[in-house]
């Protein structure tokens, strides 16, 4: 399937900051994938290197297999994390400059902002100003430009800011349908939860350091510590059970309820091996939860984060 | 079409829509003309004002020296006392009264005794001309107790004017270095006028892409310097657009008011400075001829190289300043940031103008009018004014014009450079104070 983008080692000081620093990240064809960061960490400079709005000082970018060139410009679709509009033009005008601007005839630009304002049901904002629109509205608007010139790749940075739940899953579905009609995308964000939604892919970027990339689901399983969450109805005595399995594995929390003799607790075991374990419990009583414990995108952000701090 | 072609269409099309250049353009001439008018209409109110002095003369001297003119009228009286004089004059509201004792039967100290007693302290011109009446008078006098008669008199006080002529046995005519340096002033101050309202046009509409954060969107399909450009000349064809309205509707204006008013054009022109001039250092003798030297003088100015050279100035000192102007819009996050980087720009363009008005007019190829017409960023302006003068023998030295052009043009390049780079950097900085140290750094990323 191949990559959509390639950075090579790409490193960009700002006088004698460092904003990026020898990161290299590959980028699936047709997947979503997220660049995650905490503010500052350096995700803007990479994607407005992307952008070609800045120039790394070292190392290289390929855009589907090619060095990057100022023609992929009209390849690439970009949602800034600061974006605006021209407040005193109106809605139609701006959006056809602004496609024309990615280098669509007017014609054709026209015609397809005619089906996005109808799919997004935005059809009368035509001929309004901009300052008359609410701060997601405009958001829909900047949306539909950036996807409209059909572009290989998008970029979304921090995209869901300013929109209503409703919208926010308007937007969502389409970027997912976007991504269905094989296009590639890079999500910018510092929101966890969206990220467990949609990408398939991610890179962590640090204080201009790439400390993590690859698969979500490959990342997920090097970080899953053996926890699981365990519901036990007993039947037999309950005497010296906890402290019993404590010497087979280690007892994170425990909770008992009394009346329904139920047992929730949380344990980590040495190994994936469950065998044991289950074992034992069925002895005891009914085993009602058994669930492996995987860590969030966030739990793993924060971890590798503190690890890097200390 | 192209994206700068896009570009400029569309900063075009923002600025002449705007409300309040559309009400410019159309206020502008007719704020203008106004004024004129009014200025023309209250000047002539002040001159047709007549002032009545009394002239209470016992003396015996003087008589005959107090004739009429347009603008003082004098009435002699006669067989009464100072007070009485006094109150009739006031009385009468007459502007002042003149009284000459009688001291002696002497001239000399009757003079020395004369009063002129007016309701407030008088006029300047009124007093001058009332001494220099006596003044003559009194010389005619001294003169004659030595001997000299009347006849001989007139003839020591006639005027006299040195007859000019340049190398080429052209004729010089006084005052035509001032006219010729103001038609060059006026497409200086045209330049200036434009860079300043234009120029902070262009500023204001970068910080307007920098706030509302259309900036990164755009810059995403298009380069910076492909924006700063587009921004620049769409700004300045909006510009020129509305220039051309101004002058052909202030002229149709103009024209008009002055067949509604009755004003006389040419006069009008008096009073803007350019004909004044040239009347004032006339006799009355040959004035119409002396209007004619004149007017074909103005006519073999070098137009074509004027209008070519204002061309060549006007793009390039424009852009020059346009992109400096860019700059600073970039740099800063809004309007009341630009303050501190506004008075280098305005800085050269206020010493041309000072150089131009002090040094050109008096020494049109003086060592500081050719230093600085040399100086890339005065050149426009005082260049223009040192032109008309003409290219060659007795104007504008050959390496002078094309050394100023060269400079121009070198700087127009470095500055335009260096300001695009700011401008990359600056159109991206949010929430920064911006510093000269600052903007340096920029420079190197």
């Amino acid at each position: 399937m191949g990559n959509i983008l390639v950075a090579d080692g790409l490193t960009k000081r700002f006088g004698d900051h460092t904003a990026l620093n020898q990161v290299s990240l590959e980028i699936p064809k047709n997947a979503i994938y997220g660049l995650l960061g905490p503010n500052g960490a350096g995700k803007t400079t990479f994607i407005r290197i992307i952008n070609q709005i800045t120039y790394p000082d070292q190392g290289q970018v390929f855009f589907d297999g090619e060095p990057l060139q100022p023609h992929h410009i009209a390849q690439i679709g970009y949602l800034p994390e600061e974006r605006g509009l021209y407040k005193s033009m109106k809605v139609g005008e701006q959006a056809l400059y602004l496609a024309q601007l990615k280098g669509l005839s007017k014609a054709e630009a026209k015609s397809r902002l005619k089906y996005w304002f109808e799919r997004l049901e935005i059809g009368d904002w035509w001929h309004k100003k901009v300052q008359e629109l609410s701060k997601g509205m405009a958001q829909k608007i900047q949306f539909i430009v950036t996807v409209l010139h059909k572009p290989k790749l998008l970029i979304f940075d921090e995209p869901f800011s300013g929109f209503d739940p409703i919208n926010a899953n308007v937007i969502k579905d389409e970027i997912l349908q976007l991504k269905e009609d094989g296009t590639s995308i890079i999500f910018s964000t510092h929101r966890m939860e969206s990220v467990e939604e949609l990408c398939e892919y991610i890179a962590l970027i640090h204080k201009s350091h790439k400390i993590l990339d690859g698969k979500l689901a490959d990342i997920k399983e090097t970080y899953k510590q053996n926890l699981f969450d365990v519901g036990l109805g007993i039947t037999s005595g309950t005497d010296n059970l906890l402290s019993e399995m404590g010497s087979k594995a280690k007892i994170i929390t425990h909770k008992f309820d009394r009346g329904r003799n139920q047992l929730d607790f949380r344990v980590q075991l040495n190994s994936t091996e469950t065998g044991d374990l289950l074992a034992y419990l069925s002895a005891k009583g009914n085993v009602n939860g058994f669930t492996e414990v995987v860590p969030s995108a966030n739990e793993i952000f924060i971890q590798t984060i503190a690890e890097r701090n200390e | 079409m192209s994206k700068l072609g896009l570009i400029i269409k569309r900063e075009y099309m923002a600025k002449v829509r705007n409300r309040s250049f559309v009400v410019m353009t159309f206020l502008s001439p007719l704020l203008m003309v106004g004024m004129i008018v009014l200025i023309a209409y209250l000047a002539k109110v002040n001159e047709g004002e007549q002032r009545v002095i009394t002239i209470l003369n016992e003396s015996g001297y003087f008589e005959g020296d107090f004739n009429n003119t347009e603008a003082l009228s004098y009435i002699v009286l006669d067989q009464m006392d100072l007070e009485t004089a006094k109150d009739s004059t006031l009385n009468l509201d007459y502007y002042g009264l003149l009284y000459i004792p009688n001291r002696n039967g002497d001239m000399e100290e009757s003079a020395a005794q004369a009063y002129f007693y007016t309701r407030e302290s008088p006029n300047t011109g009124v007093l001058t001309g009332l001494e220099a009446k006596f003044q003559k008078r009194l010389r005619l006098g001294r003169l004659q107790k030595l001997g000299v008669s009347e006849g001989d008199f007139e003839h020591i006080e006639a005027d006299f004017e040195l007859q000019t002529e340049s190398f080429s046995g052209h004729q010089n005519l006084k005052g035509i270095n001032e006219i010729k340096a103001i038609i060059g002033g006026m497409f200086g101050y045209l330049i200036m006028m434009f860079i300043i309202i234009y120029g902070s046009f262009v500023m204001r509409s970068v910080i307007e892409e920098k706030t509302s954060r259309i900036i990164e969107v755009i810059i995403s399909s298009v380069k910076p310097f492909q924006l700063m450009m587009g921004k620049i000349i769409g700004t300045s064809m909006a510009g020129i657009t509305q220039f051309v309205i101004w002058v052909v509707s202030g002229g149709v204006l103009l024209f008009a008011s002055s067949l509604i008013f009755g004003f006389d054009l040419m006069e009008l022109q008096g009073g803007a400075g350019m004909a004044s001039q040239a009347m004032e250092l006339q006799g009355m003798e040959g004035f119409d001829e002396k209007i004619m030297l004149y007017g074909a003088e103005i006519w073999q100015l070098p137009w074509a190289l004027m209008l070519i050279s204002f061309i060549i100035y006007f793009v390039l000192g424009y852009f020059i300043y346009s992109s400096i102007y860019a700059a600073i819009g970039a740099a800063v996050d809004n309007e009341t940031d630009t303050q501190q980087f506004m008075l280098p720009v305005i800085l050269p363009l206020m010493l041309a103008i000072y150089i131009g008005f002090f040094s050109v007019f008096s020494n049109p190829h003086g060592p500081i009018a050719v230093i600085f017409s040399l100086i890339p960023l005065t050149s426009p302006i005082v260049m223009l004014m040192r032109l008309p003068a003409g290219l060659g023998e007795g104007g504008v030295a050959y390496w002078e014009f094309f050394t100023s052009i060269f400079l121009l043009l070198a700087s127009f390049l470095a500055i335009v450079w260096l300001a695009a780079k700011i401008y990359r950097v600056g159109i991206l900085m949010y929430g920064k104070k911006p510093s000269y140290r600052e903007l340096y750094k920029w420079l190197r990323y």
